[in-house]
């Protein structure tokens, strides 16, 4: 592999109102002293998508994991995670209240072992919600959003194990989005669908901008340029660049980025 | 907006909940713990009595062949002798394993490699069966079956280590073939694959490959056995029976360490002497249960198959 | 001799040792079969047992044992749980795990004798609470929990990590996510690993025969009032259960008819515990199918 120089790195600030944003962010996993993710400082847009990209084992996962504290139980996180002008990555902070308004859909799809409409309520429940007449209405509201109303609306006691993996995938989208999050953390969530659940998958995240700030890591390009306004390229644990994506895939800065995008890489 | 932000910052229902959830998972295994320790310790402090309150020399209790706690001998010194008791149970426990060990293994073989479809339906279950079998059935078959029989063939009582072994392989046999399934499973396909393909015969791989790469695992599940076969007790009391002479054979009645401990913990008072000196078997039993699991894990450890 | 003919002649010996393994196996069962069915009719199972003379029935004992199971259940369950939440999700991978580990396994392999014993010198004598089914329950729990938290943690760790993460990532506490969302899809699991176990309960004789005691107190079945001590309820009193049944008529050796008592009980007990394995897969593969929606 061809070596690049990390330190060159082009990393700009959008101009529209920021939703999230990183400050010298670090992850170090179990009691390595080895920096998996190294000084990441990036702001997020609002209302918008923004795209994680880079080869595997750049860091992408690692930092996009940190970002609702999802890396706890793993890892050590240093630096600053600033959401709505508190850092969020302090010990002082209630990281439960952090994921309510950060939530996040993985890259396998994970639905739990109940019913469709049940794992939807499961979480709100929790959160306190009882008015049944207010649970039925977010399962329909957050599986409208998420597309899969018309597919699933007379299956509703069904096992959500039953469904396909872009369905299952959808659900969990919806799952999230009931708890009606500020942000929606996307890790990879197309790798394990075929391509048409990708297309629907694709269209229905480019509706849920209208409410929601989106950040997603994904490793296909073609996927990050259709539906990103933002691209941040990560290698070995470094952010080299960060622009808008029409940037990053025509005329990018940096040496690095541009043999990734153009496929020269590795 | 300010309003999040304190949501932010100041605990929760979830944080809380989180706090019970340590306290009682905690807890429970404290109580596990706790419980361990005082069994390791009650049964310690009452075992070392017989030498530190009777003042019983510790070599004469594990070498003498007098046991008889109530009466003093011709010294004037108690007759604790254990030693018939250990030879018995170490007799019955190694003489099953050696029986055992071969059926043991000639019935994974055949579920892992000579008919891994059909042997492995038919005798996993009843394996399984086996295992499921409560002791004191086995007793009670042991006495009306095996003691009889060894009675007809050799005359006097029937009773005797031949009986507890016979009792015990059969009781053994289910718990060494199972891991020796485990073990032989465990074995990469690739080392058969590799091996047959080489022009070895089956019986050539099985024997120079498969039992080689198995033996540390084989060997733990030996031991396993051996473990169940030295703790049992009311299996063999029913047919071992339970006079405290050194056995010159193995169809005269004699004694190991559980059925001694079964027959008369009852009937001793506490605090004295014959009772000291049951409850001095008992720790000789949980130290080699201990024993046991140190070489389980001593050979576990160096026998990892590394590939 | 020629490799080939070696691999014959082996491969006959192993024949022929698996052959004997299932005769042996046949031989136990057909003997429990057939000596002990002859004797099982509706007055052995609901008559009350009698030491001196012949035509005695197992009904006490029948019911000491599945009482005796069912509290041993309801102290085990619990515990094990507990503990075997603990070592799957908060458990760290360091010494001190290593520790508890070694300490349930030290458990699980001692003799179940020493565990009766412990029970008798603690709770029968230390704690005055005589032969009775709670001192039974007791040491049974100590028996069962090593078996019954293994069979547990393996259960909770079958359940894949991106469930626990699930659960994290929508702001739910751990505690809300074992509990809500890893423990029932570890139920069949679960299950299964408590019907197994009440098996083995249930056959168990060494750790009880100084616990719960060898005597069965004719017992009042009309009596609801667990604190009387004539109530089949009474937990503080002696119980002698199916398998110290067989046990004792047979090293007793006053019962005139003890070998057709032994041989009905034994295959009552074999019955009860083939029910308890069948019933374990089959609620197992039941439940499972339930919560994949049949796929």
């Amino acid at each position: 592999m061809e070596t690049y120089d990390l330190s060159q790195t082009h990393i700009i600030t959008p101009p529209e109102e920021i939703a999230l944003s990183t400050n010298q962010l670090q992850v170090y996993y179990g009691n390595s002293s080895h920096a998996s993710m190294t000084d990441a400082s990036l702001s997020f847009p609002r209302f918008q998508i923004t795209a994680l990209i880079g080869a595997s084992g750049s860091g992408k996962s690692t930092y996009l994991r940190s970002l609702n504290r999802m890396n706890d139980r793993i890892a050590r996180v240093q630096g600053e995670i600033i959401y709505r002008d508190t850092n969020i990555n302090s010990p002082k902070v209630n990281v439960y209240e952090v994921r309510k308004h950060i939530g996040m859909v993985f890259q396998k799809p994970n639905p739990f072992a109940k019913s469709i409409a049940e794992n939807i309520t499961f979480a709100l429940k929790a959160a306190g919600i009882t008015n049944r007449q207010e649970l039925k209405q977010r399962v329909e509201s957050s599986l409208k959003e998420a597309a899969l109303w018309d597919e699933v609306k007379d299956d509703l006691n069904k096992s959500a194990l039953a469904l396909s993996g872009g369905q299952q995938q959808r659900l969990c989208i919806a799952r999230a989005i009931a708890m009606k999050p500020d942000i929606l953390l996307l890790d990879e969530p197309a790798s394990a669908l075929d391509p048409i659940s990708t297309t629907k998958l694709e269209v229905t995240l480019k509706e849920l901008t209208k409410k929601y700030t989106i950040i997603i890591v994904t490793h296909n390009m073609q996927q990050a340029s259709r539906i990103s306004a933002y691209t941040a390229f990560f290698h070995l644990g470094h952010v080299i660049e960060y622009d808008q994506t029409e940037k990053i895939f025509q005329t990018p800065e940096i040496r690095a980025t541009h043999d990734y995008v153009t496929g020269n890489f590795g | 907006m300010d309003e999040i932000q304190k949501k932010l910052t100041a605990p929760s229902k979830a944080s809380r909940e989180d706090v019970t959830g340590r306290i009682i998972s905690y807890t429970c295994i404290a109580a596990i713990i706790t419980l361990v320790i005082s069994i390791l310790y009650f049964i310690t402090s009452r075992g070392i009595a017989t030498f530190t309150t009777n003042h019983v020399n510790l070599w004469q209790f594990l070498s003498g062949k007098e046991w008889n706690p109530g009466s003093l001998n011709a010294k004037g010194q108690p007759q604790v002798g254990a030693l018939p008791m250990i030879v018995t149970s170490f007799s019955v426990t190694i003489l099953a394993a050696l029986v055992a060990t071969p059926f043991a293994i000639a019935v994974a073989l055949f579920m892992t490699d000579i008919a891994p479809k059909s042997g492995a339906k038919f005798l996993q279950p009843v394996i399984e069966l086996l295992v499921g079998i409560p002791s004191v059935v086995y007793g009670f078959i042991g006495l009306t079956v095996v003691v009889p029989f060894i009675r007809h063939l050799f005359g006097g009582t029937g009773s005797g280590i031949l009986a507890g072994t016979i009792v015990l392989f059969v009781m053994v046999l289910p718990t060494i073939t199972s891991l020796a399934v485990d073990a032989l499973r465990a074995v990469p396909a690739y080392f058969r694959s590799a091996s047959l393909a080489l022009g070895a015969t089956r019986f050539q791989t099985i024997y120079k490959v498969l039992l080689r790469a198995a033996m540390p695992r084989l060997l733990t599940a030996v031991i396993f056995g051996m473990a169940r076969a030295f703790g049992e007790a009311l299996a063999v009391q029913m047919v071992i029976g339970n006079a405290v002479l050194m056995p010159h054979n193995l169809v005269t009645p004699t004694s190991t360490l559980t059925s001694q401990l079964t027959t008369n913990i009852g009937n001793t008072i506490m605090g004295t002497l014959p009772n000291n000196a049951l409850w001095s078997l008992a720790l000789i039993l949980l130290l080699m249960s201990l024993v046991f699991n140190l070489l389980i894990r001593y050979i576990g450890k160096r026998g990892e198959i590394k590939s | 001799m020629t490799p080939n003919q070696t691999d014959r002649i082996a491969t006959q010996i192993i024949n022929c040792l698996v052959l004997i393994v299932v005769l042996i196996l046949f031989f136990l069962l057909g003997d429990i079969i057939l000596s002990g069915f002859p004797h099982i009719s509706w007055h052995f199972l609901t008559s009350p047992s009698s030491s001196f003379s012949a035509g005695g029935g197992i009904r006490d004992q029948l019911f000491n044992s599945l009482y005796l199971l069912v509290l041993t259940l309801i102290i085990s369950f619990p515990l094990a749980l507990g503990s075997a939440i603990y070592l799957s999700e908060y458990a760290g991978n360091n010494w001190r795990t290593g520790l508890i580990r070694t300490a349930i396994e030290v458990l699980s392999s001692l003799p179940s004798v020493v565990v009766g014993l412990f029970g008798y010198l603690l709770f029968v004598i230390e704690f005055h609470m005589g032969f009775s089914i709670l001192s039974g329950a007791i040491a049974l729990t100590f028996f069962n929990l090593p078996l019954l938290v293994r069979s547990i943690e393996g259960s909770l760790h079958a359940v894949p990590d991106s469930q626990r993460e699930a659960g994290i990532a929508l702001g739910l506490s751990n505690w809300r996510t074992i509990r809500g969302i890893i423990l029932p899809a570890a139920l069949p699991g679960i299950l299964t690993g408590i019907i197994l176990s009440a098996g083995r309960v249930f056959g168990e004789a060494a750790a009880l025969i100084y616990t719960a005691g060898q005597s069965a107190p004719v017992l009042n079945y009309s009596n609801w009032n667990p604190t009387d001590s004539s109530s089949f309820l009474n937990p503080m009193r002696p119980a002698e259960t199916l398998a110290v049944h067989i046990w004792k008529v047979n090293t007793e050796g006053v019962t005139p008819d003890a070998v057709s008592i032994s041989a009905g009980a034994s295959a009552v007990l074999i019955i009860v515990i083939l029910i308890f394995n069948f019933g374990a897969r089959a609620i197992g593969n039941h439940m499972f199918k339930k919560m994949t929606g049949g796929k």
